[in-house]
């Protein structure tokens, strides 16, 4: 056993220790929620009204707010989303100018901070078109900014089906239409459900976009043009400025976590028996 | 996309109408409210949490890849792999308070007041590791195989054969990885605005508060009126410029790149 042996283990254990680091941080953050979080949970805590900001009480309206927000987000991301998706893929050539153009800015607007579409959903839905702080202007800002994510995949899910489908359906002598409404878009589902997926994961974690679009009143919402408190900026008012209010916004962590893993396995799990029906 | 940009220019024009572009970089202080309106304070705190955070995230990210790919059997791979993704899944506001009430403690009892530009930057570490631990992944997976075998029947040791082969092959993927985190350290707002204290100043050592571009509009926004608004929609629009300049950069160098 040299010196030289022993050398060219040290890569080895050096990307060994570094794995097992994040490894250690990510079970750190997770068990520091969980521990905290799990002995305020309970179904009382999930069907009540806040009380004393927070402090006490439960979260209710906070979730029906939460869950309304989204509601509109993907009612409107998920069509536009589609028929760009469906544009992209099916009218344009990849490499045309128009693809190109659409596509890039696409990617910025990936990139563009979460801040910047709550300055914008600020102008221009709240102020500009008169909707207020309300669960329908945040609502709105989430679908901009999920839009990106949920075009990209829808596309790649497109561009995943074969070209035999296409020919097929031509040589039958079927509309444009009618191949992509009853053989495009079936095949595309997986590509869609994923967008889908990632999109809910982007919104359902979004805070800075809804401090100024969807606001802070925690009530019970009545309608859509009623202000409603998403779980995330719940999280965020208890831990800054409600003091003692640590132990709720932990529990709320864990529901919003919870909340993200259910939405992903569901989505796992649907895609998965789709899969099996078609494959039958 | 455009939209945003025009609605952003729109709102910002009041204020760049009335005292312009120059008071923003030479104003001593920022007061909006009084008419000073210096942004640099916010733009150095941006910038050192962002690079502070790129510089730790790189090793650990590229490193826990190439872990994944070379180093790991398949079944942790492929565990630690999950394991990444989930990281990746977890909401800023939730890392925002993690940081909060774990991390910010931990810092004050080195040294008060505890919510500092370090805090900030290992918040962001954290957040960004995943970007780029995914990225490298992918690019390394992208490697021809027929590169690795070669390498290795030269006799290279592992080592020889990542640090020589792997690693310059898959260059423009690492980089493009990089800048995308780059941009998600920038453009955060939530755990930043939560971890760094938001007091307006410069910071001189990494224990001091500082706040950043994104935390500055995420605090003001709430009160702010008039030509104060609009300094804000002007930080939004630099913020924007920022993006633009990453992405532009990632492009370049997705073009360069010598596999494909």
């Amino acid at each position: 056993m040299n010196k030289s042996y022993y050398a060219s283990l040290l890569p080895g254990i050096v990307f060994w220790a570094i794995a097992l680091l994040i490894t250690t941080i990510f079970c750190w953050i997770f068990t520091d929620i969980l521990w905290h979080g799990i002995g305020q949970l309970s179904w009382e805590f999930l069907t009540t009204a806040p009380q004393n900001a927070g402090r006490e009480g439960g979260i209710f309206p906070i979730l029906v707010s939460t869950l309304l927000i989204l509601a509109v987000c993907m009612a409107v991301a998920i069509p536009i989303g589609v028929g760009t998706a469906v544009l992209l893929a099916e009218f344009s050539d990849r490499e045309s100018r128009f693809g190109r153009l659409v596509r890039r800015s696409l990617d910025i607007l990936a990139g563009v901070p979460s801040i910047v579409f709550g300055l914008f959903g600020n102008a221009f839905f709240a102020k500009v078109l008169g909707l207020g702080f309300s669960i329908l202007s945040g609502g709105l800002t989430l679908a901009c900014m999920v839009l990106p994510i949920l075009i990209r995949s829808t596309e790649e899910g497109f561009r995943a089906v074969p070209r035999e489908y296409r020919l097929g359906a031509a040589a039958l002598g079927l509309s444009k239409t009618t191949t992509i409404w009853n053989i495009l878009l079936p095949a595309a589902i997986p590509g869609l459900v994923v967008g889908f997926v990632l999109g809910i994961g982007r919104a359902i974690a979004e805070t800075a976009a809804l401090i100024f679009t969807s606001g802070y009143v925690d009530r019970m919402p009545e309608s859509l043009f009623d202000s409603g408190r998403a779980l995330s900026i719940h999280i965020f008012d208890l831990s800054m400025n409600v003091a003692g209010g640590d132990a709720n916004a932990y529990a709320s962590a864990l529901v919003l976590m919870l909340l993200l893993l259910l939405i992903n396995s569901t989505a796992i799990w649907i895609a998965s028996i789709w899969f099996q029906h078609q494959q039958t | 996309m455009i939209l945003i940009t025009v609605f952003l220019i729109l709102e910002a024009l009041p204020v760049l109408q009335q005292v312009g572009i120059v008071p923003f970089f030479r104003d001593r202080t920022w007061h909006p409210a009084q008419g000073s309106y210096t942004i640099i304070p916010m733009i150095w705190g941006t910038l050192f949490t962002a690079i502070g955070a790129v510089l730790i995230a790189t090793p650990l990210g590229i490193g826990s890849a190439i872990f994944c790919q070379y180093y790991a059997p398949p079944i942790i791979a492929q565990l630690y792999r999950r394991l990444i993704e989930i990281l990746a899944g977890i909401p800023s506001v939730v890392y925002g308070f993690w940081g909060l009430v774990v991390l910010v403690p931990l810092i004050r009892r080195l040294q008060p007041p505890g919510t500092s530009l370090l805090a900030g930057i290992l918040i962001l570490t954290l957040m960004i590791i995943p970007t780029i631990a995914l990225t490298a992944d992918a690019s390394f997976a992208k490697v021809p195989p027929a590169y690795l075998r070669g390498a290795a029947a030269l006799g290279l040791s592992k080592w020889a054969m990542i640090w020589g082969v792997a690693i310059p092959a898959a260059q423009s993927g690492l980089l493009t990885g990089l800048i995308l985190a780059t941009g998600r350290a920038i453009g955060e707002t939530m755990a930043v605005l939560m971890v760094c204290g938001n007091v307006v100043q410069t910071p001189t050592s990494l224990f001091e508060p500082m706040r950043t571009l994104t935390a500055n509009i995420a605090l003001e926004m709430a009160y702010a009126m008039g030509n104060h608004r609009s300094a804000l929609f002007v930080s939004g629009l630099l913020l924007m410029a920022m993006i633009g300049v990453l992405v532009a950069m990632a492009e370049v160098i997705s073009q360069g790149s010598i596999y494909e």
